[in-house]
């Protein structure tokens, strides 16, 4: 049940002798990415906001890649997944996965349609 | 753990007591949970998502929406929600902590990691309830137009929020909110805003320092500012004062906006305050040393898994609803 912890992360860079310190280690890792979120949240640097990548300002994709960062750390090492067999991680890793990007996709190109019907369309909304 | 069932078929497939993920039934069965939960607030933060895209140009933002932070006065974005994620991060850590020392057997951590990770639950609980409560109260004010969009007033000269109680005059009015008991007993009234359009479109006219901002958001991203006259154009279309939120309109602009932060965030609440419930019943039964006569500490486990989910859950939140 887990006994046998695996004790490194960031792929064997970083690699810890207990695994009360590992708790530690990612807790301060996931405090740091929380602070620079937070930071670039509040200050909202020119270069990040003005600049597009795939219709999306860079910001906005700084802020979700590091959720995802975020995201990973908790369910590896808090959830530990990572002592846990492949098997039942990729099952619980890659359905939701499959599940939530397929209907984020359909949600938003179906948002912005009705954007564009509802800008260049002939019903007014905006009064 | 679970009894081993013997019945001579070791090492078939199909003889029972194989365990192929390496988990026992009710660690499995907490993924199952955590994995269809996880569909449940992806469809949630999705449907934001979509509304969001559909109304891009007019979304309320959300850094000038969430700027307080108790026992201070003033205008700070973000701290306060950033300061619940460290919270409720820190819980988790407490959390696995806890599920560590049930590894060693070592009762007495167990209990003092749960109380800690109890603690820190409370406090998130505490603070969304705060975050609510702000966000209900409202702190400007703003008026709806017959299309049901809302207006909110600025300073001219330096650019900040104005208040209704800022520039609305008092004018000498009769209307008194609805009472069943003094007319028709069938019909009800909730409260009455604290200044009616008119005092407010007075207050308007008579201070030429306010301007109006609408919904619109510009090339920079930021809310529209209308000019002076186009500002006393503008609320001959006002139908309504909005103080506040509730879950029909709300003062900061898109009335999804509200519908959503109620939904999104008090859900997640839910599962905080079902979360922390869950961690006290555990916490009595390790005190009463159920985990310690069963052998092993499996349980807290379980409902760490359920925790950390919480906290996994409000990574997202956090990400989607106030930074984004």
């Amino acid at each position: 049940m887990g006994h046998d912890h695996k004790l490194e992360i960031f792929r064997g860079l970083l690699k810890f002798k207990s695994n009360t310190q590992k708790i530690w280690g990612v807790l301060i890792f996931l405090s740091i990415v929380t602070a620079i979120e937070v930071a670039l949240g509040i200050t909202k640097p020119e270069f990040l906001t003005d600049n597009y990548f795939i219709g999306m300002k860079l910001l906005n994709w700084i802020f979700i890649i590091l959720t995802l960062v975020k995201a990973y750390y908790i369910a590896w090492d808090f959830m530990h997944l990572r002592d846990e067999k492949a098997s039942l991680r990729r099952a619980i890793v890659w359905t939701p996965v499959f599940l939530v990007a397929y209907l984020v996709f359909i949600l938003l190109f179906e948002a912005d349609y009705i954007y564009n019907v509802w800008k260049d369309g002939f019903m007014a909304w905006n009064f | 753990m679970e009894s081993t069932v013997t019945t001579g078929t070791e090492g078939r497939v199909w003889g029972g007591g194989n365990r192929p993920l390496g988990a026992s039934y009710g660690k499995l069965m907490m993924w199952f949970f955590i994995v269809s939960d996880a569909l449940t607030f992806s469809g949630f933060l999705a449907s934001y998502g979509f509304s969001r895209f559909k109304f891009i140009e007019t979304w309320p933002i959300a850094d000038e929406v969430f700027t307080h932070v108790p026992f201070f006065h003033g205008n700070f974005p973000m701290y306060y929600v950033a300061f619940m994620t460290f919270i409720l991060i820190m819980s988790s850590v407490t959390m696995v902590l806890a599920v560590d020392a049930g590894h060693r057997m070592m009762k007495n951590r167990v209990i003092l990691y749960m109380f800690l990770t109890i603690i820190g639950g409370a406090i998130f609980v505490g603070s969304q309830a705060w975050e609510w409560a702000t966000f209900i109260r409202g702190d400007y004010g703003a008026v709806e137009t017959r299309g049901g969009r809302i207006l909110q007033f600025v300073k001219a000269d330096t650019g900040e929020r104005a208040a209704l109680a800022d520039f609305a005059v008092s004018l000498p009015e009769t209307r008194e909110a609805h009472q069943s008991s003094k007319g028709l007993w069938f019909e009800s009234e909730g409260s009455l805003p604290s200044y009616s359009l008119e005092e407010v479109a007075e207050g308007l006219r008579a201070n030429p320092n306010i301007l109006i901002r609408t919904e619109q958001l510009n090339e920079a991203g930021e809310k529209t500012v209308l000019n002076r006259e186009e500002s006393l154009q503008k609320i001959k279309d006002g139908r309504l004062v909005v103080e506040g939120a509730n879950l029909i309109r709300n003062e900061y602009g898109s009335r999804l906006f509200a519908d959503f932060f109620f939904f999104i965030t008090g859900f997640h609440g839910f599962h905080v305050f079902s979360g922390v419930v869950i961690n006290v019943i555990i916490f009595f039964n390790i005190i009463l040393g159920t985990y310690e006569r069963r052998g092993h500490y499996e349980m807290v486990e379980k409902v760490g898994l359920y925790w950390h989910f919480v906290d996994l859950v409000w990574v997202f939140v956090f990400t989607f609803f106030y930074l984004v």
